[in-house]
């Protein structure tokens, strides 16, 4: 039986050498989720280790500079290793150890995924390979050493388009190359039944957090959470706890590249069709015949082209809603928050942050919208240089 | 009895696999006849995938230079159907979920029949998610090979009861290519098969050389044999149809 579906998408579309290692995966996330001991060792590591709850932001000179809604930022930036991707590692790992995995492997897009894993790989004392796209390994040279200085081998994937998608073709060929020691920590909310649920979960503490920090600071749930969207993970992590809340817009917002209507963007929910790739059912830029089309984008993170099955669902039945936003917009947002805010978010990030200036201007100043901004922008700083035309390297 | 079954009959089965436009369309059509001629009993016809997951380096670049030469699922449909008249033997196709789904799995399986091949092979749906092929297979009375690997265990009795055609038994972890040396006790995975099922079991994976191939066919059916083969087409180019015929005529003798 078909397990694991959104709507008509997700599924379990791996190599039978697979099944088994998904199988067991399932079967210990089930066994630990509700766990008191596990619950609470993950907790501590959250707090004590990441550097939870991050903070929630009122961005005052954004909202007085745009005019209209409040704006709140959700600082994952402050998580620990500099994004949200931490949750998930953190909870994976702590999972692949209790199955007595002692080798854990990851893909990376902008080494964001890739630094978390080896970091709590350092942690908890398991072994550590990333598979990185040899394209990305040059976008994001300083996250390659930062993986390295954790410990972790980094491999340089030199086929296909050499970016994300590649990276994770690698990660799944070598999973089933060594299953029994080895836990794949898929860094998105997608892939096979169980990654997206429980990548989802992982990440959920974004959106609890978000409910309660705004009830006590505004005493009510915001009117729009958006975030950015490339596999969706934290995307996912902001809406999950708002989906029931009928009353909050819910915006996801995929990279553009050089426009929607420009063969050199990532934007999957604009462009993309029904499909089954990478473990799941759901929509990705490809062409007629099912051939996975090359995709582009500024930002290495959301430089991939699908999207998890859990986003392409609630696409479907229009509980939220994708925009597309494009380097340029990003960029420009980028510089904005930097200016405005002093704070500098992941390219990544930038793209809600560019759809909320946007729409914030529009909107009567009572309403409350929240941006989860993903990551921080240290690691972009040099590619925001050259795309502005400075000759600067890392 | 299906048109697989008969493809066992000869002895253990030899079962080549080449990508469909692999250096192009025309030197595949060649190798399609010239191997039906000198020992193979079943070929695979891969048709290339942007992405195959299952697959090593040998036939990842295989792929990539058959789509560059310009190959479509429909070139390849047309091709085989116009020398399906002179091909002896049993056809099946080999590719990823995806190109199927987006081809549309009917009209895919109803083109299969059309062509005369008899089953589908993907390597990317597992036994849970067969229903989103083989309702369409069922439809115009294709096959879905189904595959066990060496982590299958539990799931081999499963998958065996309901496997048609042939059993596709992958004999190594990992992706497929060449291997010196194959570990796995695929002799105990073909019993467990066979004490559910009477279906024929065929080794993949790794195999290269006559010898391997003799030794595993001892235990199964018949033997896949993919990167191997791909390897000469790379090396000899649009001049491989020779060199592949010498190479499946060694092997067909190695299981006779």
């Amino acid at each position: 039986m078909s397990k694991g579906k959104f709507g008509i998408h997700g599924g379990q579309f791996v190599p039978e050498t697979l099944m088994n290692a998904i199988n067991e995966f399932e079967e210990a996330y089930n066994r630990y989720k509700d766990d008191p001991e596990f619950v609470s060792e993950l907790d501590e590591l959250m707090r004590e280790y990441a550097g939870r709850p991050s903070l929630l932001y009122y961005a005052e000179k954004m909202t007085n500079d745009l005019g209209g809604a409040k704006i709140y930022l959700k600082r994952e930036d402050l998580n620990h290793t500099g994004s949200h991707k931490l949750n998930n590692c953190l909870g994976q790992c702590l999972l692949a150890k209790k199955m007595g995995k002692t080798r854990v492997i990851a893909e990376t897009g902008a080494g964001q995924h890739g630094v978390a894993t080896a970091t709590v790989a350092a942690l908890l004392g398991l072994e550590c390979e990333i598979f990185m796209g040899k394209e990305d390994t040059i976008r994001q040279a300083l996250n390659v050493y930062r993986m390295k200085l954790l410990g972790a081998k980094v491999n340089a994937v030199e086929t296909g388009t050499m970016t994300l998608k590649d990276a994770v073709n690698e990660a799944m060929r070598e999973w089933t190359n060594r299953v029994a020691d080895t836990h794949y920590v898929l860094g998105s909310v997608m892939g096979p039944h169980p990654f997206p649920t429980v990548v989802r979960d992982f990440q959920s503490v974004i959106g609890k957090e978000i409910k309660s920090q705004l009830l006590e600071k505004e005493g009510r749930l915001p009117d729009v959470v958006m975030a950015c969207v490339g596999g969706g993970s934290n995307a996912m992590g902001a809406f999950y706890d708002f989906i029931e809340e009928k009353s909050v817009r819910l915006i996801g917002c995929e990279a553009a590249g050089l426009g929607v209507d420009n063969p050199k963007n990532a934007a999957t929910i604009a462009n993309g069709t029904l499909g089954i790739f990478h473990g799941m059912k759901s929509y990705f830029c490809q062409d007629e015949y099912g051939q996975i089309a090359p995709v582009y984008s500024i930002s290495a993170g959301l430089d991939y082209p699908g999207i998890g099955p859990e986003h392409a669902n609630l696409s479907d039945t229009g509980r939220a809603e994708y925009v597309p936003v494009t380097d340029e917009e990003a960029v420009c947002a980028f510089e904005y928050l930097s200016r405005t805010e002093g704070i500098i978010p992941a390219i990544e990030s930038s793209h809600a942050v560019a759809h909320c200036m946007k729409i914030a201007p529009s909107m009567d100043k009572d309403k409350i919208i929240v941006v989860n901004l993903s990551g921080r922008g240290d690691k972009d700083v040099a590619a925001i240089a050259r795309y502005r035309g400075e000759d600067i390297y890392e | 009895m299906s048109d697989i079954k008969s493809a066992f009959e000869n002895g253990k089965a030899f079962i080549p696999f080449v990508t469909a436009g692999d250096p192009n369309l025309e030197t595949t059509e060649k190798l399609l006849i010239a191997m039906s001629e000198n020992g193979a009993d079943i070929i695979e016809i891969g048709i290339p995938f942007s992405d195959p997951i299952a697959e090593g380096v040998v036939i990842q670049e295989a792929d990539l230079r058959a789509l560059a030469s310009g190959t479509t699922t429909d070139k390849i449909f047309d091709m085989v159907k116009r020398i399906r008249p002179q091909i002896k033997c049993v056809l099946a196709v080999m590719t990823y979920m995806n190109p199927i789904f987006v081809y549309g799995t009917d009209k895919f399986m109803a083109k299969c029949k059309e062509c005369g091949i008899s089953a589908v092979i993907v390597p990317d749906t597992p036994f849970e998610e067969k229903s989103e092929l083989k309702p369409h297979c069922d439809k115009y009375g294709i096959d879905m090979v189904s595959l066990i690997a060496p982590t299958s265990h539990d799931r081999i009795k499963t998958i065996a009861k309901e496997a048609q055609g042939f059993l596709y038994c992958v004999s190594s972890m990992g992706v497929t290519g060449v291997r010196s040396e194959i570990t796995t006790d695929v002799g105990e995975m073909v019993r467990l098969v066979k004490s559910v099922s009477d279906i024929p079991c065929a080794i993949g994976f790794g195999i290269s050389t006559p010898e391997q191939a003799k030794k595993m066919s001892e235990s199964a059916d018949g033997v896949i044999v993919g990167s191997a083969i791909v390897k000469i087409i790379a090396k000899y180019g649009t001049e491989c149809v020779q060199p592949v015929c010498d190479y499946v005529k060694q092997m067909k003798e190695a299981i006779m």
